[in-house]
This record gives structure tokens, sequence and C-alpha cells, in this order.
């Protein structure tokens, strides 16, 4: 048992619902058996439920939610089409970070439906990475990020230091922060109704998708703190119109910010990073 | 196609509420899915169709109910109808809405046999 939150062991037992991979911690879902139950018969009656449908998922959120803020860490939840760049982004964010925050620990959890490429690409970077593959599902799930975070370096980061000071990571210190990425399935759709305990939802939309985006998919883009328009060094070549399309997004979400971006050229990664630092003191 | 997942969730609430009720058969469900609950009505009836066969939820009438949404416009300082997202306050046609009913997608009810 974790002195510092209370949960269990640093590391992680066995996953429940997925295939391990004992080399690199990778989850793979989807290969289940069907449940069976044998129907009988009797008289009627009415059981009221009043039961979310979603409350099981959110009970493990709210769960890793105190998990990452025990352990220090801020988490980011990037969602979006495929092709937007989320991968390209989160590799030059990686480089940018490490040069501006040295001693920051970084980690990603990515998920895809198949293959291991994007945790690839990540850990080539040298950040540790953990691949989630949800064979059909169309999004992650909570459990999911909390079998992942249990097999990253930074759970046993936030152990150690606790173990070393010896005091809750609530007590209003805000020492030796770390950022955790979580790489959600590309789909517009899906993954805005899952909380998986991220402090953001990060909603990225290229350029080369349209600037009617938020408009055609407002569930996912009400549901982030953040809209990053990216591969903007593509905007003269493309019929994309930034204020409309910034327009559209405050429709569905009043409250959203907007930064703008290229991952390639590295203009406007500087406004990114100051906001992914926001509240978190990064060692220098 | 997330209501195939919801659809599984709805099934664990059913089972979980059958090992503390000690039923064996749901005839009739009723759910609750709002205007603004970002679900697809007839995938997720669809989805708890295709997985019923061998479940509780085998031969159950699915009823689901559909809450209209609601807003809170700060501009009118009133409650109103919002029927999307993408909606505009009806009463001064400004996009300031905060959502504040019709998202909720619960399990309300079941018939039960034993």
């Amino acid at each position: 048992m974790c002195v510092v939150c209370g949960c269990g062991q640093p590391g992680a037992g066995p996953a429940v619902g997925a295939v391990v991979n004992a080399a690199t911690g990778d989850l793979h879902y989807g290969a289940g058996p069907a449940r069976v139950s044998v129907p009988g018969m009797s008289a009627e009656r009415t059981i009221r439920l009043e039961a979310d449908v979603l409350g099981a998922n959110q009970a493990v959120a709210d769960a890793n939610r105190a998990h990452f803020a025990a352990h220090g860490v801020r988490t980011f939840n990037l969602v979006s089409s495929p092709g937007s760049g989320k991968t390209t982004l989160l590799c030059a964010t990686l480089d940018a970070l490490r040069r501006r925050a040295s001693a920051l620990p970084l980690a990603v959890i990515e998920g895809d439906q198949q293959t291991c490429r994007d945790a690839d690409r990540i850990r080539a970077t040298g950040v540790p990475a953990i691949q989630v593959n949800t064979g059909k599902g169309c999004h992650l799930d909570a459990p999911m990020v909390a079998e992942a975070f249990a097999r990253l370096p930074l759970h046993d980061h936030g152990h150690r230091h606790g173990h070393h000071h010896g005091h809750a990571h609530d007590d209003g210190h805000a020492h030796d922060p770390a950022l955790l990425f979580i790489e959600n399935v590309g789909n517009l759709v899906c993954p805005a109704l899952w909380d998986l305990g991220e402090d953001a939802k990060v909603a990225l939309l290229s350029v080369t998708e349209g600037d009617d985006k938020p408009l055609k998919y407002p569930d996912l883009f009400a549901a982030a703190r953040l809209m990053v328009i990216t591969k903007t060094d593509l905007l003269p070549h493309v019929d994309f119109d930034v204020a409309q399309c910034i327009g559209y997004a405050q429709r569905v979400n009043p409250g959203i910010e907007v930064l703008l971006l290229s991952a390639k050229t590295g203009i406007g990664l500087d406004a990114w990073l100051d906001w992914l630092l926001a509240g978190a003191e990064a060692p220098a | 196609m997330h209501e195939m997942s919801l659809a599984a969730n709805v099934l664990q609430l059913v089972d979980a509420a059958a090992a503390r009720e000690g039923f064996a058969q749901v005839r009739r469900l009723t759910l609750e899915a709002g205007a603004l609950a970002g679900v697809e009505v007839r995938a997720l009836r669809f989805a708890l169709e295709a997985i019923a066969p061998g479940t509780r939820l085998d031969g159950a009438d699915i009823v689901i109910d559909e809450p209209p949404g609601q807003a809170w416009c700060a501009a009118c300082a009133a409650t109103v109808a919002m029927a999307a997202r993408t909606d505009a306050c009806p009463r001064c046609g400004g996009f300031g809405l905060r959502p504040t009913g019709g998202s909720a997608l619960r399990v309300v009810e079941l018939l039960v046999a034993d």
C-alpha cells in the first residue's frame, strides 16, 4: 500500500480484461469472452435504479484524478480526429519541454485501436510511454488509464518522493510537478463522453480538416478546455478561416481557450508550453 | 459508435442490480437519454438489441425517454430551451448558453421477473 495516496503497490498486478506485453507494459484490450446467464420465469416487479450509465467509469475517473493529484501529476487528454497531428505535436512538445524544463518528469499514454507505432515514436524521444490498444473500442476509458498509469515510471516517481519526504502531496507544496499526456483514440465523437481523470481535455483541429468542425462535432469541443489549431504552416494553401473557426468553437463552448501552432515550424509552441506549465511550477 | 460501450455499461448495471435484487430476467428496460447527452438513441437501441441475446436483457422491451435540453442564458438571465449544442438562445439569438438539463444518460427503471 502506497503511503502517499493509499493506492496499491507501485508497479502493477494483472490487468483486468487486458493482455499485457511483459517487455513494454503495453495493454491490449478487446479479446474477452461474452457473458451468458440463464433466464428464469416468475412474477414481475419494478426496480427503480436511477443509475448513471457512465457511473462506473466516473468513479474510476474520480479515483484517477485524486491519484494524479497525490502524485503531483498534471494530466492532459488530447482528443481529435485521426491525422490532426496529435503524435507529431506530442513529440515536438516533449522535445521543447526537455529544453525548457529539463527536470520536469514527463510521460505519455497512447491510445489506438491497434499497433504500438505511436508509443514507439514517443519512446524514441526518450520519454516513457505506454500504448493502450483498445481492440474494437473507439475511445479510452478511465480503467484503461488507471492500468496504464500504474505501469509508468511517473507512478514510482511520486511514490519515491512521498517516501523520502514522508508527507502528503496535498499539503500546499507545488513541488516536483510532472506532466502526463494521454493521446486518445483518434475520433471526434466518442472520447467526449469518457472522463479519464484528466485536468483538461485539449481538442486538436488541423487546418486541413476545415473550420466548421466545431459545429459538426459539438460535443467534443464543448467538453474541451482548450482548442489547438494545428498545422498552421499550411494556412496559405487551404481555405480555413481561423476567426470563423474560433467563433464556431465559442458557439458550442463560450469559455473555450484557443491556441494556434505549427509543430513543424515551431511557431506557437512557446504559448502552448506556457499553457501546459501554468499552475505547475516548472523546475529550471 | 460509443453506443456499444454504453450498452455494455447498461448490461453491467442490470447484472449488478440482479446480484442485489435476485431477479433472472428484465421484461422492460427504461432509459433516459437527454437531447444533450451525446448519445444517438437509434444506435443505442441497436446496440442494446445486439448484446441482449443470452443475457438478462434477452427479449426485454427497451423504452428510451428523450428529455429536451435546457440551458441558462446569461444575457437573458433566464432558462431557455436548447435542442442541440449548436443552438442559439431562442430569446436573444446569442450563443452564450450553459447547458443545465437534458445531458443525463441513466438507467431509470427495470421491470423484472424472478
